[in-house]
């Protein structure tokens, strides 16, 4: 079987699970990408952690507004209902358990729920910005991540070799091959997306799974 | 009410010298105020702690420089204490290359020990950062067994701030997601120095939307149109 890389199976996973009224930061790069496959009869809450609620799509072309922007620094809308804070709120409202779901990229995430995504040393410092917040304080965490690294390697481990941005805090791992809960220290086998096989799960993925018992599997097309 | 002096952004960086900390607003620029930065770069002063979210964007392949980067590429800084620098490469070289010291912080725990020290708090205990590379050389408390780091309080020598609106007393609001590190810094530096798009006159801004009391500003300029 070929692994052919797939954001959008990982976007599209994660977007199905919101309910309406969730409150939601999505992480910048692939996390973000969520953003464009939330249902349209589900309306979420987006928390933005540079200072705002209700985050909405990028403003038409020629209607950006440099004050409006996201955590990553690109323009931005603002929905009816939503406000600004400051950076102190802002993170009042992550690390006390107002936000319901953060959605992280990943470095390595291993099976007792470590992630590491925000150092590689002596290559990769962007540093960890708010994703130690958002992991701490979020009531569940998602880690978006293609499920093998460009060298093939899966990205779910036994353990995180990288620097930690959280001890025991991810909840989901969605990949771009399955859907993982972590649980007990394993990744529980919950969905495997169309083509993929929960054979080819197992054999290709170096970390303790546990296949559910009401695994199954997704076409997310 | 008194009235803050209004300062022009030269007359202003002045009050800024070698060694001070100085805490900049600004979410990769968003909400750091462009004129007292340029006059900072200009006026070339050197050995300055930086205390900012980030470090703005300086592209290596282009040369290409937003805000406080610029004054990054200059080395005026002797030390950076910031939350992210992904899209900074010259901080980044400057870091890997001990050229420059850089402090990581977690963004939420940067925001909270500015608060802190603006309201007289020894420090803050948060959860973030237990078990990781953050913990090393903090004390873990324990509370109702949950572990939490001891993160003391960060205060200033001179805070740069972009407000929206400012009264000649000092009140101030600000523009969308340019609020951000603005309020908190400027409850915690000696000298808080604030560049608004606009200044109007005491009692022009109604009481009930003022974000930062006037108490806590000390010099006005006013923003280049």
């Amino acid at each position: 079987m070929e692994y052919v890389p797939s954001k959008e199976n990982i976007a599209k996973r994660i977007a199905r699970f919101f309910k309406s009224g969730d409150v939601v930061n999505l992480g910048i790069g692939l996390p973000t990408f969520v953003g464009n496959y939330i249902p349209d009869d589900v309306t979420i809450i987006l928390q933005s952690e540079n200072g705002f609620l209700g985050l909405g799509p990028a403003p038409a072309k020629g209607m950006e507004d440099p004050m409006l922007v996201n955590a990553g620094g690109s323009c931005v809308t603002i929905q009816k209902g939503g406000c600004y804070f400051d950076s102190a709120t802002s993170f009042g409202i992550i690390r006390g358990g107002h936000v319901d779901y953060t959605v992280l990229g990943v470095l390595e995430v291993d099976q007792a729920g470590n992630l590491a995504n925000y150092k590689v040393p002596g290559k990769l410092v962007p540093g960890m910005g708010g994703a130690m917040d958002l992991t701490v304080g979020s009531k569940k965490v998602f880690a978006a991540t293609q499920h093998f690294d460009n060298a093939g390697v899966s990205k779910l481990m036994r353990k995180c070799r990288l620097p930690l941005t959280a001890v025991a805090e991810v909840d989901f791992v969605v990949t771009d091959i399955g859907f993982f809960e972590v649980r007990n220290n394993t990744f529980v086998l919950k969905e495997y997306f169309t083509p993929y096989t929960v054979e080819y799960i197992l054999a290709s993925t170096d970390a303790d799974i546990v296949v559910d018992k009401d695994c199954s599997e997704v076409d997310l097309g | 009410m008194i009235a803050k002096p209004i300062l022009t952004a030269d007359e202003a960086v002045q009050l800024i010298h070698e060694e001070n900390v100085v805490m900049l607003g600004g979410f990769m620029g968003c909400g750091s105020p462009a004129g007292l930065l340029d006059a900072l770069e200009k006026l070339g002063t050197r050995n300055l702690t930086l205390v900012c979210n980030d470090t703005a964007m300086h592209n290596l392949k282009t040369g290409e420089m937003t805000f406080v980067a610029r004054l990054v590429a200059k080395k005026q800084f002797k030390k950076m204490i910031v939350t992210h620098i992904g899209l900074n490469g010259e901080t980044q070289r400057q870091m890997n290359a001990g050229e420059t010291e850089v402090q990581l912080v977690p963004q939420g725990t940067l925001a909270e020990i500015i608060r802190a020290a603006g309201a007289g708090l020894g420090g803050v205990l948060t959860p973030t950062g237990v078990g990781t590379e953050v913990e090393a050389g903090k004390k873990v408390l324990e509370v109702d067994g949950k572990k939490y780091l001891l993160e003391k309080a960060l205060c200033g020598d001179v805070a740069l701030i972009r407000a929206k609106k400012a009264d000649r007393a000092g009140n101030l609001t600000y523009d969308k997601t340019g609020r951000n590190f603005n309020p908190l810094m400027a409850t915690a530096c000696k000298t808080v120095i604030v560049e608004a798009d606009e200044i109007v006159e005491i009692g022009d801004i109604d009481p009930e939307v003022v974000i930062t009391p006037s108490v806590f500003v000390t010099h006005l300029v006013q923003a280049r149109k």
